[in-house]
């Protein structure tokens, strides 16, 4: 038995002491994220179907989805999709922040509303953005029609390509309050000072972009993009909620697919193995996250 | 003809019913209320996850019944009403945790996804079946598991899918009655869509509308999913004649239907955009109830018949089954045996104005199917109604080939991706042969 003196001596050594006061963060941790993603790659390696324990199949599953077509342009496409979402929401994201960095009658207001894509919840604006981009009562292809850019209606959602671009289009629209509020902070926090010292030294607005804005925003800029590209990558609710991953499959990505083969259909053991397959691009992208956070 | 309002039917009709029930004059629907062999258990309480109505009467009528069962037996009964494409992934996920609703009505062959996990339903069906003049040769595709050879199901009925169409934009393209073959309707649409008048039938991701008129033309032309062992069929001269004809038929179509949800024809079809649709009661009811101006308009017909010469109708079948994680099994049976009865089904039939065609025969002759000539072809789509994976083995397969949109891409590819009917047949192929290998 454990005299009282010695519990005590042995609380007073900071290793123990450690260990103990984040045993509690490190239980909470290990449960509510450890677990599922455990659970989640176990499946993987399953039969599992809804019901079903299955039977341990090793890498079967992966081997079955790889040699899938569906499977091979759902990962393509949700590459693409983040690829193509992360730039336009950087580029407008940080063009966004920088008007709105300049103190004009109303900036305050117009911060605030710029927010309201990333507040509103997810499925209310997917099924606005279903109805601007219905091919019968569009609204933005009355617009275009109207302004005598189109003949008719566009088919923004019938055809492969104009449905993947759209979907990259309302991902735009939603995650660029985020970027643009990261990089307004980021803005905020750099000395006038240097801009100052640059006019004296004769720079034009460009060279002071180039030389003291962007590299001071790098940090912040890797973070946003890295946790952007991770909600991105795993996004659901928008693509499920406007194609349901059609038309021909032209728009499944990784999430929607893994939900029909999984839920829909059954074969938990394939769902799991497409639903896991992103992570290989989310370790990166995290890995990236961690050292951007170290640096700083 | 008169057209009736919603009153006027729900009036006409449950009197209608009445007085044939005390005078005999429907002995197929003699009511079994009295000689229920479901005993509840004590202090039962029930749970039920169901889809929400497309039209208003049928949850109102629902929940009125339910009720009259609360108060006939005292068991209370809580009812969930969902979005009806969600009531599948949350019974799926009720059935992998073994906890949730007692009572599920869901959707086409669900049932069939995990079968190990639901009562047997057999008395409940065998029940009813010998007090309402039997049930339709559908409601043993959906609800009778083959694998694990008994009923996991109750067959409920259909949500029916016939064609809607405006009267007035046929007879223009010279068509004053709707034609009775695939030739005939094809001509019509083409008259109808050089008339400004396209039609419209979703090639998107829509699980009703897209799965109904695709596998209604690929059964018409014979064309099937499977043979009856299981092995893959849908490579045929059938299929592609099905292929050529779904091609023909795109060309008279609205912009824009490969992109469709469910809700979109009908929207369409209200809004005077196309001409010509598949669905069910609901666009007729909702056209009755809002839309006044076209309604005389509007009008329903039986899907014409393909080379097959018979029908070929896919509708949208929906069954009840109880988990058998339930501790009220007896309660549930009771509860659903108590729901399809003719003292509670006839007026909620007839409420809907026939928007559930129920999968027992002695309800074709409540008094509402005649009520009005565009209700009729709704009584009617169980004749010859087929199943889905026709003409294989229904079941798991089946099933995940159904959520996946196989069929419906195949359609797709050669009329929107501009892909050679052999090749998308190939494609097809390739899928179901993985599926089914799966399952």
């Amino acid at each position: 038995m454990i005299s009282r003196s010695s519990l005590i001596s042995r609380l007073d050594s900071p290793r123990v002491l450690g260990y103990l006061l984040i045993a509690p963060a490190a239980i909470i941790l290990l449960g509510l994220l450890a677990y599922p993603l455990v659970l989640g790659v176990w499946l993987s390696l399953t039969s599992a179907t809804l019901g079903k324990a299955g039977e341990f199949v090793g890498l079967q599953n992966y081997a079955t989805i790889l040699a899938d077509p569906i499977f091979r342009g759902a990962a393509a496409y949700s590459v693409f999709y983040t690829v193509c979402s992360e730039v336009g929401k950087l580029v407008l994201g940080l063009a966004l922040a920088l008007v709105l960095n300049q103190q004009f009658r109303g900036y305050r207001a117009a911060r605030a509303l710029m927010l309201l894509p990333w507040v509103a919840p997810t499925v209310l604006s997917a099924l606005a953005w279903l109805w601007l981009l219905d091919p019968q009562f569009s609204a933005l292809s009355w617009l275009l029609v109207q302004l005598h850019l189109v003949h008719s209606n566009v088919d923004f959602l019938g055809h492969p390509w104009p449905a993947r671009f759209s979907l990259i289009v309302v991902n735009i629209w939603r995650g660029l309050p985020y970027f643009a509020i990261g990089y307004l902070a980021g803005l905020q926090s750099i000395s006038k000072d240097l801009y100052e010292a640059a006019a004296i030294d004769g720079a034009d607005g460009w060279q002071a972009f180039r030389r003291i804005t962007w590299p001071l925003l790098a940090p912040i800029t890797t973070i946003l993009v890295a946790f952007s590209s991770i909600f991105t990558l795993t996004d659901f609710q928008l693509i499920w909620t406007i194609t349901r991953g059609g038309p021909t499959d032209a728009t499944q990505v990784f999430t929607t697919l893994a939900y029909q083969r999984a839920i829909s259909g059954g074969q938990l053991g394939e769902g799991a193995a497409i639903a896991i397959s992103p992570i290989v691009f989310m370790v990166v992208l995290a890995f990236f996250v961690v050292r951007s956070v170290r640096e700083k | 003809m008169k057209h009736l309002d919603r009153r006027e039917f729900l009036a006409t009709s449950a009197a209608g019913i009445g007085a044939a029930a005390l005078t005999g004059a429907f002995p197929s629907l003699a009511s079994a209320a009295d000689a229920s062999p479901f005993k509840p258990e004590k202090d039962a309480k029930l749970e039920l996850l169901r889809w929400s109505g497309f039209v208003k009467a049928d949850d109102t009528i629902w929940a009125e019944n339910t009720k009259k069962f609360t108060a006939a037996t005292g068991v209370p009964v809580q009812i969930q009403s969902l979005n009806w494409p969600d009531v599948t992934p949350k019974a799926a996920l009720a059935a992998q945790v073994g906890s949730g609703p007692d009572i599920v009505m869901g959707w086409n062959d669900d049932p069939f996804v995990y079968p190990d996990k639901l009562v047997d339903m057999t008395d409940v069906v065998e029940n009813l079946g010998k007090a309402h003049g039997g049930w339709y040769d559908n409601a043993r595709s959906y609800c009778f598991d083959q694998d694990v050879k008994r009923w996991v199901a109750l067959p409920v009925g259909v949500t029916g899918n016939a064609l809607n169409y405006r009267k007035s934009w046929a007879r223009e393209a010279g068509f004053n009655e709707f034609p009775k073959d695939l030739d005939g309707m094809l001509k019509m649409a083409r008259g109808m869509k050089k008339n400004g008048h396209p039609t419209g039938f979703a090639l998107g991701h829509a699980v009703g509308d897209a799965n109904s008129w695709t596998h209604w033309i690929l059964w018409a032309f014979g064309g099937k999913q499977a043979n009856p062992d299981n092995s893959i069929a849908i490579n045929s001269p059938e299929t592609n004649g099905a292929l050529q004809y779904g091609k023909a038929l795109y060309e008279t179509m609205i912009d824009g239907v490969s992109g469709w949800t469910d809700a979109s024809n009908n929207q369409a079809f209200l809004a005077g955009k196309i001409g010509l649709t598949m669905n069910g009661i609901s666009i007729w009811y909702v056209a009755k109830e809002q839309f006044p101006a076209i309604f005389p308009d509007c009008a329903n017909a039986i899907p014409p018949y393909g080379p097959v010469k018979t029908h070929t109708i896919a509708n949208n079948f929906t069954s009840a089954y109880v988990f058998k994680y339930s501790k009220y099994p007896n309660a549930a049976k009771d509860y659903l045996r108590f729901m399809l009865d003719q003292a509670q089904a006839g007026p909620w039939v007839t409420g809907m104005l026939g928007y559930v065609t129920p999968a027992l025969k002695g309800y074709a002759d409540l008094p509402i199917w005649t009520q009005d000539p565009n209700i009729t072809p709704y009584r009617d789509v169980m004749q010859g109604a087929k199943y889905d994976g026709y003409n294989g083995k229904p079941g798991k397969a089946a099933a995940q080939a159904l959520d996946e949109f196989v069929l419906v891409d195949m359609f797709a590819d050669v009329c929107v991706n501009n892909m050679a009917p052999k090749d998308a047949m190939r494609k097809a192929e390739t899928r179901l042969n993985t599926i089914y290998k799966r399952a």
